[in-house]
């Protein structure tokens, strides 16, 4: 791929409700953001983890759902259009100069920024690994937990691991051009869009997939080429052999590459003083759930107040020696006339 | 305060008390019992704070609602007395409830 080049103001890694919130504090500020997260939505644990369960704790919100305060978080930021890099995670940070952060991705993208601000929650959404031993020799080669590419399932012997929609989508997909899929679940219910229970059960009567109920508990290959492997069923132990083995359990956190930054940390947070929401790294930023200082409480409501502390500082990077009056958003019309409401 | 008992994939036991109307989630949680993850906090979103229920409080805990048994599909090693501890409500009934915890939550 090739590599894309950007130049920001700032960058915000994590799009969950604070990373979007930051984004609104720094733009009444004229900081324009570029946004990035793991996931190929924006929204974080809001929108992946209980997009329709209640919160109760917004300010002013008696009860909002998840989504709903995503869909409004990003309807408050339209006017300072942030460009989002989405299914996209930060790899490295480097020191350019005395200005200057350089900050890649694995999707071969490249920003030079004058801030950093990690709003990453519980860190990085990765996909859960089963513990099956020696599961990590295989991966790559015969193991994968998403696919890039499904030609390079042609013709093999797939077997197709989980009952949520990840799992059935991938099997009705790799159906036609495969050799042939097992399907194992624990269980003869599935819990995925109701079309796609309906396809995998067509699937099974003709005979097209085979479909075991059972746990997978052994590989079986070498050189990290699997060769089959035994599933345990709730009886009895059977073989199943197979070129690739496709686990969907769905995502977990983990903090990631974040850990390599050379960021003080804390039990797996960043450590942050508590007027500017800075780390160790002079413009380098932590806030929401990913950061800890006396006190700290893992409330949306509290990332949204560091949101809006942080921002006075990050300005003294991005405008260095302007001064900033504050302004109310009520009454000033410099302010009103960026939010497109004068 | 009800007492709850964890015992971990090696053995090690821990013996927690917590009040009534706390989930056995939030008993482990507040106690710093390790192998409960709890990613989502406790919004049957995530099964990582899988456990398995000892057979003899098997009735008091009950059986799983639809919502936790689909939940379960995201867990590794599930068994017939798995539960998501999320789910697991504390009363006097379960005063020292034993649960076991899997080998890893992911």
């Amino acid at each position: 791929m090739e590599k894309q080049f950007f130049e920001t103001d700032v960058v915000i890694i994590g799009a969950g409700p604070v990373g979007l919130f930051a984004v609104f504090e720094l733009g009444l500020l004229d900081m324009k953001c570029h946004v990035i997260d793991i996931l190929d939505k924006p929204g974080g644990q809001c929108a992946e983890l209980y997009p329709e369960k209640p919160i109760y704790d917004i300010p002013g919100m008696p009860s909002v759902l998840g989504q709903e305060l995503v869909d409004s978080l990003m309807k408050q930021i339209e006017p300072f259009s942030p460009t989002f890099h989405l299914s996209s995670m930060v790899q490295e940070i480097n020191k350019i100069d005395d200005i200057f952060w350089e900050l890649k991705t694995d999707s071969d993208e490249v920003f030079k920024t004058k801030t950093i601000i990690i709003a990453g929650g519980g860190g990085s959404f990765l996909p859960k690994k089963p513990p099956i031993k020696e599961i990590e020799n295989f991966e790559n080669n015969s193991v994968f937990y998403s696919i890039k590419n499904k030609e390079k399932f042609r013709d093999k012997d797939i077997v197709i691991v989980g009952g949520g929609d990840s799992a059935l989508d991938w099997v009705i997909n790799l159906e036609p051009i495969a050799k042939r899929i097992t399907l194992i679940h624990r269980r003869d219910q599935f819990r995925a869009a109701p079309d796609s229970v309906k396809k995998i059960f067509s699937l099974i009567e003709s005979d097209k997939i085979d479909f075991i109920i059972g746990q997978v508990s052994s590989l079986n290959g070498k050189d990290g080429i699997l060769e089959s492997l035994k599933c345990k069923t709730q009886d009895t132990e059977v073989e199943v052999s197979c070129d690739a083995l496709l686990p969907f359990f769905g995502l977990t956190m983990k903090l990631g590459p974040i850990a390599n930054w050379g960021l003080n940390l804390n039990e797996n947070l960043i450590t942050v003083d508590t007027e500017k929401f800075e780390t160790n790294e002079k413009g380098i930023f932590a806030i929401g759930d990913i950061n800890t200082y006396p006190g700290k409480l893992k409330l949306i409501l509290c990332g949204f107040h560091e949101a809006a502390l942080m921002s006075q500082q990050a300005y003294k990077y991005v405008y260095p020696g302007e001064k900033l009056t504050f302004q109310y958003t009520t009454s000033s019309s410099d302010l009103k006339k960026k939010l497109g409401v004068s | 305060m009800t007492k709850i008992n964890f015992i971990e994939f090696n053995g090690e036991e821990h013996s927690v008390e917590v009040d009534n109307g706390n989930t056995v989630m939030e008993a482990a949680i507040k106690n710093n019992v390790p192998g409960i993850d709890a990613d989502c906090g406790g919004a049957t979103a995530c099964a990582t704070c899988h456990v398995y229920v000892d057979p003899a409080w098997a009735e008091k805990t009950g059986e799983a609602e639809e919502m936790e048994k689909d939940m379960l599909d995201f867990a590794f090693d599930v068994e017939d007395n798995s539960r998501l501890s999320c789910c697991i409500k504390v009363s006097d009934e379960l005063d020292g409830l034993t649960v076991r915890l899997p080998e890893k939550q992911f």
